[in-house]
C-alpha cells in the first residue's frame, strides 16, 4: 500500500516555528509499525528527521508520539490500524505539554522532575530478615500493586492529560502510578510521605477523571483507577 | 568543550552500569553517562528470569548452577569466574529483593522460580526451577529498581550524552569524551576510574532481538585504543524470536511447558535432546530449528517453526510425561502477559489459542572486553591490567558464558559483576590519582565527528548498514564455513572503505543530530563485524554458538582457549590466545 506520512517538523537551528511536512512511501505493509515508516523517511529520504527510539517493541518507552491525534508508542502502532485499503495518510506529531526540542523530540526533564518528586523508590525502616534471605510477601499483596510495576515512563499518559496541559506543575498520571506502586507494597514504609506529597495542590486532586491517560497507556495500566485508589487512600488516611 | 571531573565515571546505564553506579557512588564521586535515558536501556527487555540457586521450590545448589553454566558454555567459560557468578547470584538476587524488586511469589511468600533452558538438578538431570522472575518482565523490574535506587542515592546522571572516545595519556586511561546529544557539544569527563557497561551489538545482524541502539560502542572505542576483544566469534542466536521481526519470546514459555513443533506437527527437539528436549541450551535448539527448516520441515516449508504454549497441547504433554503440572488460560495470562501482548500486537496471533511462528534471532555477545572477576580490564592475553579501566555486563567478557550463554545468566552477570566492578572502582579511586589530561583530549574524535558531519559522498548510512547485516547474517550466522567467512572479511573491509570515503549525511546541524550519531554507531558495528568474522575464521572447530560446517567437532586439543583480537598499528587484526581456567569440571561431550 501507499502511505503519506504528515509529520510535524521543527529544527531550532533553522526554523522559526514548526511546520507540517509530507512524505509518501510506497510498498508499505499493513503490519509495518509507524516507527518503521519514520525510519524509512529518515533512512531513505531525509536524514535530518529526529525522533527517539530504541527497543522498537513497546518496552523501552522512548517513542511516545501523537499519531492521528492520540498518544501511542510509534513501535506499537501498526499501519493497518490507521489505513484501510490501498492508500492512506497518517499524521505524526510530538506529544503535547512538553517543549519541542527538535521534530518529534520533546524536553523530558519536567516529566522526570515530577517522577522524582514522589519518592519513586523503595523505602523501608524495617530491618531485613535475620536469616539473610528475602522479605516474605503474599501473592495477594504482590498482586495488589502489580499494575503500576508495568509502567515504562514513556509519558504517553501524562502528555495526554488536559489537566497537565493546562498546568504543568501537576505531577501527572505517570508520577502517581509510580507512587501507587510503592504505596500499596506492604514491604515499603513511606506511604504516608508519598500521600502527603500527592495531597498537595499539584497532586492527585488535579485529576478530573477524564480517562485520557488510561486510553493512552501502551501497557494497559488502568491509570485512572490507580489514581482513584491513591485519592481514596488520602481520604481514608491509610492505603491498607 | 566543557570539562567535568569525577572520581568514577560509568558509561552506560543498563543493569550493569546502574549496579556499578549504586555501589561506587556510596564511596566516591560518581557520574553515569548514557546515550539513552537510563530506563530505556535494553536490560529492560529481559523477560524470563534471573538464575540463582535459592531452592525455593525444589532442592538446588549453586554448584549445580555452576556446572550447568560450564556445560552450557561448551567448557570455554573460566570456571573460577563461573563459581563467583553462581555463588554470588544468590546474594545478588536477595539484594535486589531488599531494594524492593517486586518478584513473583510462591504460595509461602518467597521469591518464585521457574524452569529455564539448561538449568538442571545435576543428580536427576531434570530441569530445576531456578529462574527468579517478575512475570515475564524481570529485566524491566531490575532496571526500574536499580534506577529508582540510584535516584534515591542522588547519583549524577548525564542522560543523552553519547560516549565516543576513551582518553589515554601515556598508556593510562584518563577519562572519556562524550557528545551532548541535545546540543552536539563535546564534553570531557576526567576520571580516576572508568567503567564501560555499554551492552551488546546485535545490530551487526539482520534479525535480532536487540534494540536499534545496541551498536557495541564501548567495545569499538576500547578496541581502537588498543584494548583486545575476547572471544568475539561467539554470538548467541536465541532460538525463539518472532518470525521476521526478531522480537524475543522468552525461554520461560518453554519453562512453563511450551514446545517447539515443525511443519509435520512433530515435537522435533525429542530427536536432538532426548533428555531435556525443549529446554536444551540455546545454541543446540537454534541449530535444530535451522536444520529442520533446511530439510524442508519449516511450517508450510517456510523459514520458521511453531512455539506452542496452548493449554491443550501443554497439558497433554504433561499428562504423557507424568508431570503433575497443569496450565490454563489464566495461568498463561498471569505468567506471560508481555509475550501475549507482543504476539497479539505484531502478529495478530493469540498464543492461548494459536501457536507462535518463531525463528532464531541474534541475541547476545558472549565475548567482549576481557576482564578479571572484579571487572578490571585486561590489556593482553597474559592478564596484564589497564589500571583504572573497568567493564561489566554484556560488553565485557569475564568469561562466564564461554561459547554459549545459559538463559538467565545475562541478568546474573550484570548484577554480580556490575556490583563487583562498582566496588572495585571505588577502591581504586581511593588509592589512585587522576592521570593528567593530554593536550586537546577531544581533538581526535572531534575531527572524526566533523569528517562524518560534513561527508558528502553517495552512500546512505542505512544502505551500508543493511549491506553489513546481510553479509554477516549470510556468512557469520548460526552455521559457518571457511569460504563464506573469508568472503565476509573481504566484504566488511570494503564496506569500511566506503564508510571512510563515500558516506552521505543529510544533517549538517548540531542539535539532536541523530543522522551523524547513527553513522558513528555504524562505524562501531563495522569494526565489530570485522573482528567477529576474523576471530570466527581462525577457530577451526565447532563449540557452542560457533558452528562450522567444515569443522563440525569440538577440538579440545587445539582450541580449549580464548581468542584475543588486537588492532595492530597497520589497522589489521592480530589474534593471540589464552588458556581456559578449568576447575572442577573437565570437558566432556555435551549431551542434553
Amino acid at each position: 500500500m501507499e502511505v503519506t506520512l504528515r509529520i510535524r517538523r521543527f529544527n531550532p537551528e533553522k526554523d522559526r516555528k514548526p511546520y507540517w511536512a509530507e512524505y509518501t512511501l510506497k510498498d508499505v505493509e499493513p503490519v509495518d509499525r509507524v516507527l518503521d515508516l519514520l525510519h524509512r523517511v529518515k533512512w531513505e529520504i531525509d536524514g535530518t528527521l529526529a525522533m527517539r527510539r530504541s527497543c522498537a517493541h513497546g518496552v523501552c518507552g522512548s517513542d511516545a508520539m501523537r499519531i492521528n491525534g492520540a498518544n501511542v508508542l510509534a513501535c506499537k502502532a501498526l499501519v493497518k490500524n490507521y489505513v484501510k485499503g490501498e492508500r492512506g495518510r497518517i499524521q505524526v506529531e510530538p506529544i503535547l505539554g512538553l517543549r519541542v526540542l527538535k521534530d518529534l523530540i520533546v524536553d523530558m526533564e519536567p516529566f522526570f522532575d515530577h517522577y522524582r518528586s514522589v519518592k519513586p523508590y523503595f523505602i523501608s525502616d524495617k530491618p531485613v530478615p535475620e536469616n539473610g534471605r528475602e522479605r516474605l510477601q503474599s501473592q495477594e499483596v504482590r498482586e495488589r500493586f502489580d499494575e503500576g510495576t508495568k509502567c515504562i515512563l514513556c509519558a504517553a499518559c501524562t502528555t495526554s492529560c488536559p489537566s497537565f496541559w493546562a498546568n504543568g506543575t501537576y505531577v501527572g498520571p505517570a508520577a502517581i502510578v509510580q507512587a501507587h506502586r510503592f504505596i500499596f507494597d506492604d514491604r515499603d514504609t513511606a506511604a504516608a510521605e508519598r500521600l502527603a506529597i500527592l495531597s498537595d495542590e499539584t497532586g492527585v486532586w488535579r485529576c478530573r477523571t477524564i480517562f485520557n491517560c488510561t486510553s493512552a497507556c501502551p501497557r494497559e495500566i488502568p491509570v485512572t483507577e490507580l489514581i482513584a485508589e491513591v485519592k481514596n487512600a488520602i481520604v481514608s488516611g491509610s492505603p491498607r | 568543550m566543557k570539562v567535568h571531573q569525577f572520581d568514577a565515571v560509568i558509561v552506560g546505564a543498563g543493569g550493569a552500569g546502574l549496579m556499578a553506579a549504586l555501589h561506587a557512588s556510596r564511596e566516591v564521586k560518581t557520574a553515569v553517562i548514557s546515550k539513552l535515558y537510563p530506563t530505556r536501556s535494553h536490560t529492560g527487555t529481559a523477560q524470563g528470569g534471573i538464575g540463582a540457586a535459592l531452592g525455593n521450590l525444589e532442592e538446588d545448589r549453586w554448584e549445580w548452577h555452576a556446572f550447568d553454566t560450564v556445560k552450557g558454555s561448551d567448557y570455554l567459560a573460566d570456571q573460577d569466574a563461573v563459581d563467583v557468578l553462581c555463588k554470588e547470584a544468590i546474594d545478588a538476587v536477595i539484594e535486589l529483593e531488599h531494594m524492593g524488586l517486586p518478584f513473583d511469589r510462591t504460595p509461602d511468600g518467597k521469591i518464585s522460580q521457574r524452569r529455564f533452558g539448561g538449568h538442571t538438578n545435576n543428580e536427576t538431570k531434570q530441569p530445576v526451577p531456578r529462574a527468579c522472575h517478575a512475570a515475564d518482565r524481570t529485566g524491566h523490574m531490575i532496571l526500574q529498581t536499580l534506577y529508582q535506587q540510584c535516584v534515591k542515592n542522588n547519583v549524577n546522571f548525564f542522560d543523552e550524552y553519547h560516549a565516543v572516545d576513551l582518553i589515554m595519556n601515556q598508556g593510562r586511561p584518563a577519562g572519556i569524551v562524550a557528545v551532548e546529544i541535545g546540543t552536539g557539544e563535546l564534553h570531557v569527563f576526567h576520571a580516576k576510574a572508568i567503567l564501560f557497561a555499554t551492552g551488546g551489538w546485535g545490530k551487526v545482524w539482520q534479525i535480532t532481538s536487540n534494540a536499534h541502539t545496541l551498536t557495541g560502542d564501548g567495545n569499538a572505542i576500547l578496541f581502537r585504543r588498543g584494548v583486545p576483544m575476547e572471544d568475539m566469534e561467539f554470538f548467541q542466536f536465541h532460538p525463539t524470536g518472532i518470525y521476521r521481526l526478531g522480537i524475543l519470546i522468552t525461554e520461560g514459555v518453554r519453562g512453563e511447558g511450551g514446545v517447539l513443533i515443525n511443519g509435520q506437527g512433530e515435537r522435533f527437539m525429542e530427536r536432538y535432546a532426548p533428555s531435556i528436549k525443549d529446554l536444551a541450551s540455546r545454541d543446540v535448539i537454534s541449530r535444530a530449528i535451522y536444520l529442520e527448516i533446511q530439510e524442508g520441515r519449516g511450517i508450510k516449508g517456510k523459514g520458521y517453526v511453531h512455539l506452542d504454549v496452548r493449554p491443550e497441547t501443554v497439558n497433554k504433554i504433561f499428562e504423557q510425561e507424568g508431570d503433575p503440572r497443569r496450565i490454563d488460560r489464566h495461568y498463561i495470562e498471569s505468567k506471560l502477559p508481555d509475550i501475549l501482548d507482543f504476539c497479539r500486537t505484531y502478529l495478530g496471533v493469540d498464543p492461548v489459542t494459536e501457536p507462535m511462528p518463531i525463528q532464531p534471532t541474534a541475541h547476545y555477545g558472549m565475548g567482549g572486553i576481557p576482564t578479571d572477576v572484579n571487572g578490571a580490564v585486561l590489556a593482553d592475553e597474559k592478564d596484564a591490567l589497564l589500571p583504572g579501566l573497568f567493564a561489566a555486563g554484556e560488553c565485557a567478557c569475564v568469561s562466564v558464558h564461554g561459547a554459549n550463554r545459559l538463559g538467565t545468566n545475562s541478568l546474573v552477570d550484570l548484577v554480580v559483576f556490575g556490583r563487583r566492578g562498582g566496588k572495585a572502582m571505588a577502591e581504586f579511586c581511593k588509592q589512585a590519582d587522576f592521570v593528567p589530561l593530554p593536550e586537546n583530549p577531544a581533538g581526535e574524535v572531534a575531527a572524526e565527528m566533523e569528517r562524518i558531519r560534513t561527508a558528502s559522498g553517495s552512500t546512505r548510512v542505512a544502505q551500508l548498514r543493511e549491506k553489513m547485516q546481510e553479509v554477516m547474517s549470510k556468512y557469520v550466522g548460526v552455521f559457518r564455513e571457511e569460504a563464506g567467512m573469508k568472503q565476509a572479511v573481504e566484504d566488511i573491509r570494503q564496506l569500511k572503505q566506503v564508510f571512510k570515503t563515500n558516506l552521505c549525511i543529510d544533517d549538517k546541524g548540531k542539535v539532536f543530530n541523530t543522522d551523524l550519531l547513527e553513522a558513528w554507531e555504524l562505524g562501531c558495528l563495522l569494526d565489530i563485524a570485522e573482528m567477529t568474522a576474523v576471530s570466527a575464521l581462525a577457530r577451526t572447530e565447532s563449540r557452542g554458538a560457533h558452528s562450522r560446517e567444515d569443522h563440525p567437532k569440538r577440538d579440545d586439543q587445539n582450541w580449549l582457549k580464548h581468542t584475543f583480537a588486537f588492532l595492530n598499528s597497520r589497522g589489521d587484526i592480530d589474534l593471540r590466545f589464552r588458556p581456559v581456567n578449568i576447575g572442577r569440571y573437565q570437558p566432556k561431550e555435551r549431551v542434553y
